[in-house]
C-alpha cells in the first residue's frame, strides 16, 4: 500500500495502513503467564529464542499498557473472572492469543476445576497448540497473528 | 525489625557516615533469637478479618492486595498485606487459583496414564513428579525396576533439579532487578532442554518415567550431549558467581531477608533448600534413598543463617552437587533393560507384536484396562527441587487408583510466607517470594 | 505391636490404637477423638514434622465412610510414622492438629475444602483452592469428575 511518490522524501500511504503497521510492529504482551506455558513464554522472551527481534519482548506487567494477552496455561473456575478483568483493563485494539491445549480446550483436565477454553470467557484471536507449545511454535502464533492484522483480517476498531 | 537494613540510606551530596557500616556480619545481625516469630506465629494464623487494632489509627495501616495477576508472584500467587508504612503487619497468601483438579482427574486414569496427569503439577520438575508416582506404584505392585532403569532415573531427575534450580535463580534474579541473571538461567537451561527433548520427545511434561522403567531407552550419543553439559554448566556457573555472588546491590536485598530458623521450618512443615538454608543437614537422597542414588557419591550442601542468600547459596552449591551425580551416573550406567521384565507391567516389545497375536492382546490390554495393583496404600517420597515430594496412593485392587494424593512441596513451603514477611519491608516480599520458588502448579494442583 | 524404642511410650499411652509397620513406616489407626492427643505424644516423642495430611473417601468400600490420613516425620531418629483415623460421613469432625504443628492449617484446610472433613478447633477453616462460593466437595468420590462432552465439528452428535 505505501508508495514511495518520485521526487523527493515523501512517502504517501493511508492512514488505515499506518495505523495497522505501527500497532503490528510494536505489539507488547501482557504477562499472562499461568502454568507450564507461562515457562516457555519467559523461554520465548529471553536470550536463547529471542522475542526482541520482532519487537514485542517488552513484557507489561500493567494490562494498561499492553495490546495482546497471551493466556498461557490452564484458566481455572477461579481464575477465570480476574481474567476478563484483566482483559477488560487492556487498551483497544487488543488481541488474546490462546496457548497450549489447556487454555484452547481444557487439554487432558476436563473436569470441574478447569474452564474448558478460554474462549469461553474472552475472545481468542490465535489458538497456538501444543502441551506446552514450543517457543517456536508461540512465535509462529504470535507471527501469524501479526500478518493477520498487517493484512487487515484481525482488527478490532 | 527495621535496623536489619544493612546500609543506612545516603543520598549522595549529603554526609558520609562517620562509620560506614560493612556487610561483616550483616547475615547475623538478620537472624533473631531462635523462636521469636514462632511464638508470635503459633496458633495465630492470619486471617482476613480487617479489624484494625484499637491502638492503630487507619489511616497508618493499609491493606493490599498483591496478585493473582502479578509479574512477581510466580503465577497466580495473590497476598493480602497489612502494611504500616513500608512495614508489613501481615500476610496472607491466598492460592487456588490454578486448582486444576489433577488428584480428581487421576482416579479416571489408569496407573500407566497416571505419569502424564502428574507431570503438569510441578512443571519445573516434571520428571521428579512422575518418578514419585511412579515409585508409588511400584511399591503397591512390589516390583523392582532393573539398574539400568533405576540410573537412567537419578540421571534425568538429577539434569531436571539443575534446570529446575537455574530457572529459580533466573526468576530470583529477574525480581529483584537482575534481568541478566534472566538471560543466563534460561540459555542454560535450553541446553539440558535440548537433551530432555532428543530423550523424551518433549522439552516439558515429558510422561518419561513411567510405572516399570522409563519410556525409551537413553537416545545414541547421550554420553556425548551429557558430557558437554557436564563441561558448559560450571564454567556458567563462574559467570553467575561473578554476576551476584559478591555483588553489593543483591548482598542488600538479600542478606538478612525473609529469615527463617530450622525450629520455624520444621513447625511449618518446610523442607528442601529452605530448610538447609537455615543449617539443617536433610536431604531425602541420603535418609531414604531411592532409585539407588545411594551408591553415588555427593554432598548435602547447607547454609546458616535462613535467609534469601543463603538460599541461592544453597542452590548454586546443590547445582554442583547434581552435576557431580550426573558425571557419576554416566560414567557407571549400567547395560540392561530399561524396563522391568514383569509382563504384567511392561507392554511386549514392537517386534513381538509383529509375529504374535497373544502379544499384540497383551499390548492393547495394557494400554487400554491397565494392570491392577493388590489393594493397600502406599506413600514414597522423594527430593525433588523443591523439597519433599509425596506420593500417597490408595489402591482398591482395580486398574485405576482409588486416591492418589501429592504432596506438594511448595504448597507447604508457602505456608510460610506469612512467617518470613512479618515485620519486614514491603520489597522484602518480591525477594523473598523468588526464594521460595514456589511453582504454583505444585501448590494448588 | 512393634518394636520401636522411639515409639514406646507412645504406644504404652495408646494401648487401643492398632499399630503395624511396613517396609518404611510405623503405622497406626487411632479413634479419630484420639488424633489431637496422639499427635502431640509424637511430638514429644521426636516426631517433629507433620509431613502430609489428606484423606481418602471410601464410598461404600467401608462402613466409616472417609479415613484422615497423617504423614509424621522425625528428623533426629530418621522414621516416619503414619497415622490413620476413620471419620464417619453423618459427623466428619476431627480434631485439628494446627495447634501441635502450625504446619497443618494448609492441609488441613485443603482437606476440608475437597472432602466436607471439619477440623474441629481450626483458626481459619476455609475453602482454599476451590472458589469461596462453590458448592459441593470435589474429591468426594459422590462428586462428579464434571467432564464436559467433547465435540468434534464433523461427528453427528452437534446439534
Amino acid at each position: 500500500m505505501a508508495r514511495r511518490s518520485q521526487p523527493g522524501n515523501l512517502v504517501t500511504t493511508t492512514i488505515d495502513w499506518a495505523a495497522r503497521w505501527a500497532q503490528t510492529q510494536s505489539m507488547w504482551p501482557a504477562t499472562f503467564g499461568l502454568a507450564c506455558c507461562a515457562i516457555e513464554m519467559m523461554a520465548t522472551g529471553t536470550a536463547h529464542h529471542d522475542l526482541a527481534r520482532f519487537g514485542m519482548e517488552v513484557f507489561r506487567a500493567s494490562p494498561r499498557q499492553a495490546d495482546l494477552m497471551i493466556v498461557a496455561g490452564r484458566v481455572s473456575q477461579k481464575m477465570a473472572p480476574v481474567l476478563r478483568q484483566v482483559y477488560d483493563q487492556m487498551p483497544e485494539p487488543k488481541w488474546v492469543i490462546s496457548m497450549g491445549a489447556c487454555a484452547s480446550t481444557g487439554g487432558m483436565f476436563n473436569n470441574y476445576a478447569l474452564v474448558q477454553g478460554v474462549d469461553q470467557v474472552v475472545p481468542v484471536d490465535m489458538y497456538v497448540p501444543g502441551c506446552p507449545p514450543g517457543p517456536q511454535s508461540l512465535m509462529h502464533g504470535i507471527l501469524t497473528l501479526q500478518r493477520q492484522i498487517m493484512s487487515g483480517e484481525k482488527v478490532t476498531v | 525489625m527495621a535496623d536489619r537494613r544493612l546500609l543506612e540510606t545516603w543520598v549522595s551530596g549529603t554526609e558520609e557516615p562517620d562509620a560506614m557500616p560493612t556487610d561483616e556480619g550483616a547475615q547475623e545481625m538478620g537472624v533473631q533469637e531462635s523462636g521469636y516469630r514462632f511464638r508470635e506465629q503459633l496458633g495465630a494464623v492470619v486471617t482476613d478479618d480487617y479489624l484494625y487494632e484499637e491502638e492503630v489509627s487507619e489511616d497508618e495501616r493499609m491493606i493490599i492486595n498483591m496478585g493473582p495477576q502479578h509479574p512477581s508472584t510466580h503465577g497466580v500467587l495473590r497476598l493480602q498485606l497489612e502494611l504500616e508504612g513500608e512495614m508489613i503487619k501481615r500476610c496472607r497468601p491466598v492460592i487456588g487459583y490454578l486448582h486444576t483438579g489433577m488428584e480428581k482427574t487421576a482416579e479416571t486414569l489408569t496407573y500407566m496414564q497416571g505419569p502424564t496427569n502428574v507431570t503438569r503439577m510441578d512443571y519445573l520438575a516434571p520428571l521428579h513428579n512422575e518418578l514419585v508416582y511412579s515409585l508409588a506404584t511400584e511399591q503397591l505392585l512390589e516390583v523392582e525396576v532393573p539398574p539400568r532403569a533405576a540410573a537412567i532415573r537419578v540421571l534425568m531427575t538429577e539434569l531436571n533439579r539443575v534446570s529446575s534450580h537455574l530457572v529459580a535463580l533466573a526468576t530470583n534474579g529477574m525480581d529483584i532487578g537482575a534481568i541478566s541473571m534472566m538471560m543466563y538461567g534460561f540459555r542454560e537451561r535450553e541446553l539440558i532442554l535440548a537433551f530432555f527433548e532428543k530423550t523424551t520427545g518433549l522439552r516439558m511434561n515429558h510422561n518419561y518415567i513411567r510405572p516399570g522403567g522409563v519410556a525409551a531407552d537413553l537416545p545414541p550419543g547421550w554420553r556425548k550431549d551429557v558430557k558437554q553439559i557436564l563441561k558448559t554448566i560450571p564454567k556458567r556457573l563462574v559467570q553467575y558467581d561473578d554476576l551476584l555472588k559478591e555483588n553489593p546491590i543483591w548482598l542488600a536485598r538479600t542478606q538478612g531477608v525473609g529469615v527463617i530458623t530450622a525450629e520455624e521450618c520444621r513447625a511449618y512443615s518446610i523442607t528442601g533448600p529452605i530448610l538447609r538454608a537455615t543449617g539443617v543437614d536433610w536431604d531425602l537422597r541420603k535418609v531414604f534413598p531411592y532409585s539407588g542414588i545411594g551408591q553415588y557419591e555427593f554432598d548435602v550442601p547447607v547454609g546458616a543463617h535462613g535467609d534469601v542468600y543463603d538460599r541461592y547459596r544453597v542452590r548454586v552449591e546443590e547445582i554442583i552437587q547434581s552435576l557431580r551425580i550426573i558425571e557419576q551416573v554416566a560414567d557407571m550406567m549400567p547395560s540392561g533393560d530399561f524396563r522391568v521384565s514383569d509382563r504384567k507391567v511392561t507392554p511386549p516389545p514392537r517386534a513381538r507384536i509383529d509375529e504374535s497375536m497373544e502379544a499384540l492382546i497383551h499390548h492393547f490390554k495394557i494400554f487400554t484396562e491397565g494392570f491392577r495393583a493388590p489393594p493397600g496404600e502406599t506413600y514414597a517420597a522423594i527430593e525433588s527441587p523443591r523439597g519433599e515430594l509425596g506420593c500417597y496412593l490408595v489402591s482398591d485392587g482395580g486398574g485405576k487408583p482409588w486416591r492418589c494424593h501429592i504432596r506438594a512441596p511448595s504448597f507447604y513451603n508457602l505456608q510460610a510466607l506469612p512467617v518470613m514477611l512479618a515485620e519486614s519491608m514491603v520489597a522484602d516480599t518480591i525477594a523473598t517470594i523468588a526464594s521460595l520458588d514456589p511453582v504454583m502448579g505444585d501448590v494448588d494442583r | 505391636m512393634p518394636e520401636n524404642p522411639v515409639l514406646e511410650p507412645v504406644m504404652e499411652r495408646f494401648p487401643d490404637a492398632r499399630w503395624g509397620v511396613s517396609d518404611r513406616e510405623t503405622l497406626v489407626d487411632v479413634d479419630r477423638y484420639q488424633l489431637a492427643d496422639l499427635a502431640t505424644a509424637c511430638r514429644d516423642a521426636g516426631f517433629e514434622m507433620c509431613v502430609d495430611i489428606t484423606a481418602v473417601d471410601f464410598y461404600r468400600k467401608r462402613r466409616t465412610r472417609f479415613q484422615v490420613v497423617v504423614n509424621l516425620l522425625s528428623h533426629q531418629h530418621r522414621q516416619r510414622l503414619r497415622i490413620t483415623t476413620g471419620v464417619p460421613a453423618n459427623d466428619p469432625v476431627v480434631p485439628s492438629l494446627s495447634s501441635v504443628y502450625p504446619g497443618a492449617g494448609f492441609p488441613e484446610r485443603e482437606v476440608y475444602d475437597l472432602f466436607g472433613i471439619t477440623f474441629e478447633g481450626h483458626p481459619d477453616l476455609t475453602r482454599i483452592l476451590m472458589p469461596d462460593d462453590w458448592e459441593g466437595h470435589p474429591l468426594r468420590k459422590d462428586y462428579s469428575v464434571g467432564s464436559v462432552p467433547v465435540r468434534f465439528k464433523d461427528s453427528p452428535q452437534v446439534v
